[in-house]
């Protein structure tokens, strides 16, 4: 095995790095401002691979040309940013429904609407979960360093054809921006769709006992098969049934709820004897390391928790944190959305305290610190 | 090929009313494919969402039935991902020109090599008759209760500015010419636009009183103007009936697979 290499490079190059590793050979996008770099690079990398990349003419046309070639057997991913992520929501409902694997990564910026184009936020992460309508599945995960938009991205695609699903990489501006240091893995292992086996009668949406999900053919293998976003059987066809309908949509969500051990990936700190706890994500996660670390230090009994895999939601592991935790803070440059769902998980066990910067800029070390502080010493 | 081959026969009845054009499309689509002897198996049909676009689930091949207006993108990812794959996409005048009009106009203009049918039955069957980009001024339609002010594109004019390299305009009553128009646009390696003039008798033609499907079919006809090269003047508030473009020229996966072979050389 080649020898990993350390290099340089800007979190939207590296996810593109880790996308080509994890196989991709297509990308659609419409530039947009943090993200543009990730189709920069595609363009230049893709084609020496025998790869394809295509600016298209939206975002809404961009997730569909990469659901298309996804049906049609490639890896496809698209980048976006803020408005653009708005416009591919109705497609990344289709996917979901259609069971399409497919990643989506979206740098957060500030909004809503044009927003501040360049500043960092993270406003986008109850989007991410229900940004397009109806009860769906959506794996979403939060790189929160460069080598983790390497190795995220890969997650990403093997998640997706995993679980035969849409999966959302929500980084935010500066994880996109910055440069580091970078490890460049090549043992990370690489998963692929399932395939029907040959000569097998194939019923694209038929889960056999024993699977995660029904296997994908692609378009061209012989299959005559059918695709559709309205509610189908097992065959794919659409149908009004009622069972259908209900059997559908809870295997749908179930596919993912039923494997949230793998899904699921939370980076926690000093949580076994925790009373306070600071809980974020993305760049903010990496302010709040650093005043875990300082306080503790000072022997204060405060740790930090880090979701990876934001949607699920670790709703175990965090609940598992309460046996210790009195009060938890939770940092956020929007005006409160994990916080919600850190309430929704206390249920009463803990204070749950927002910190929410919306100014376009970082939170400093500083700043988390005295609203720490604040906390603890209430 | 058994004409019959091309259809899930165990997919129907299908949804559309009596008298409706969406069949006599489809099996003109069908027989250009069996003249052409396509590959079923080779061949993907792409629709959006509308009446016409329930199509895809009653053809015998891979079919994608995507969102409303955006089978052109969708087909385009395909085409990009596997150039072998012929791409038919069928879509009616609202998912075409309305919702999906961006799509339409810069697939014309990249001329991937996709081959589009547009059912145009001057309205929105599907959610029960409001007007469309296509519906003429004047009309009736549920949403234009007055009659419709909004002046209409023409289709094929519309493709041949934005690029399209092969346009016709074929409808349900000149069935042979529909035949023969979709078979040269899928033979046509590039971006082909067919308009097939369709009838909706439930909405468009009860609506504005036209008639039974037999009586609209006869109103085609006799409005028709067949299009002789410079008769364009003759045919406006007609049916111009026609191929009004079939240049050739060069096509996209064509010309990306080009970069990919010289970074091959490059090497
Ligand atoms: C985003 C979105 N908007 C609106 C609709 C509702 N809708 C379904 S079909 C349709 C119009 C279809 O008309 P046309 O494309 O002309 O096809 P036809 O039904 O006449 O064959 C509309 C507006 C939808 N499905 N999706």
């Amino acid at each position: 095995m080649e020898k990993n290499k350390m290099r340089l490079v800007q979190g939207n190059e590296a996810c593109v790095m880790g996308a080509l590793y994890a196989g991709m050979r297509f990308y659609a996008g419409y530039p947009i401002t943090p993200s543009s770099e990730i189709a920069e690079e595609s363009s230049i990398q893709l084609p020496k691979v025998g790869g394809k990349f295509i600016q298209m003419e939206d975002e809404i046309a961009s997730m569909a040309a990469a659901i298309g070639a996804s049906l049609a057997g490639k890896k496809a991913m698209t980048a976006t940013s803020g408005p653009g992520f708005s416009l591919k929501q109705e497609n990344i409902g289709f996917a979901c429904m259609a069971e399409v694997p497919v990643v989506i990564v979206n740098v957060m910026r500030m909004g809503p609407s044009t927003g501040l184009p360049t500043s960092p936020a993270q406003g986008d992460i109850m989007q991410a979960r229900w940004g397009t309508h109806g009860d769906h599945p959506i794996i979403v995960i939060t790189p929160t360093s460069v080598k983790e938009m390497y190795e995220f991205t890969i997650r990403a695609f093997n998640l997706a054809e995993k679980y035969r699903t849409p999966v959302i990489l929500l980084a935010d501006e500066v994880i996109a921006h910055m440069r580091e240091g970078v490890e460049i893995r090549t043992d990370i292992e690489v998963i692929d769709r399932a395939k029907p086996t040959p000569g097998e009668p194939y019923l694209p949406y038929q889960l056999k006992e024993g699977d995660i999900v029904p296997p994908l053919a692609s378009f061209g293998d012989g299959y005559r098969f059918h695709v559709t976003g309205l509610s189908h059987g097992e065959n794919g066809f659409p149908t009004n049934s009622v069972e259908i309908n209900n059997a559908l949509i809870r295997r749908l969500n179930s596919k993912i709820t039923d494997h949230l051990d793998d899904i699921v990936e939370v980076e926690e700190g000093y949580t076994s004897d925790a009373e306070f706890l600071i809980l974020s994500i993305g760049s903010t996660a990496r302010a709040a390391k650093s005043v875990v670390n300082t306080l503790r230090e000072q022997g204060i009994k405060i740790g930090y928790f880090i979701p990876k895999t934001v949607w699920p939601f670790p709703e175990k592991e965090l609940k598992e944190c309460f046996k210790t935790v009195k009060k938890v803070i939770v940092p956020e440059m929007n005006m409160g959305q994990i916080a919600l769902e850190v309430e929704r998980v206390a249920a009463g066990q803990a204070e749950v305290h927002r910190l929410n910067k919306v100014t376009g800029e970082l939170f400093t070390v500083a700043e988390i610190n005295d609203g720490v502080m604040a906390v603890i010493n209430k | 090929m058994k004409t019959t081959e091309y259809l899930r026969e165990d997919k129907l009845p299908h949804i559309w009313c009596p008298g409706c054009g969406n069949g006599i499309v489809i099996s003109n689509i069908i027989r250009a494919v069996d003249a052409l002897n396509l590959k079923r198996e080779n061949t993907v049909i792409v629709s959006g969402i509308g009446c016409s676009s329930r199509a895809a689930g009653y053809m015998n091949f891979d079919t994608l039935h995507t969102t409303h207006g955006r089978a052109i993108p969708f087909a385009t990812g395909i085409k990009m991902a596997n150039p072998d794959l012929n791409v038919i996409v069928i879509s009616g005048d609202g998912d075409a020109t309305a919702i999906g009009g961006n799509h339409f106009i810069h697939a014309s203009r990249r001329n991937l090599d996709l081959t589009l049918i547009v059912v145009n039955n001057n309205i929105y069957g599907m959610t029960s008759g409001q007007y469309s980009p296509l519906t003429p001024t004047g009309k009736i339609a549920t949403t234009a209760p007055y009659g419709n002010i909004d002046r209409p594109f023409d289709l094929c004019e519309l493709a041949e500015a934005a690029g399209a390299t092969y346009v016709a305009r074929g409808s349900v009553y000149h069935v042979q010419q529909l035949k023969r128009y979709v078979e040269r646009g899928i033979q046509n390696k590039g971006f082909s636009v067919i308009e097939a003039l369709s009838i909706c008798p439930t909405y468009f033609g009860r609506k504005n009183k036209m008639g039974s499907p037999v009586k609209m079919l006869e109103g085609i006809r006799d409005n028709a103007v067949i299009y002789n090269g410079k008769n364009k003047e003759e045919g406006k508030d007609k049916f111009l009936i026609g191929e009004f473009k079939n240049e050739p020229d060069r096509e996209y996966t064509e010309s990306y697979q080009k970069i990919i072979d010289s970074l091959k050389e490059g090497k």
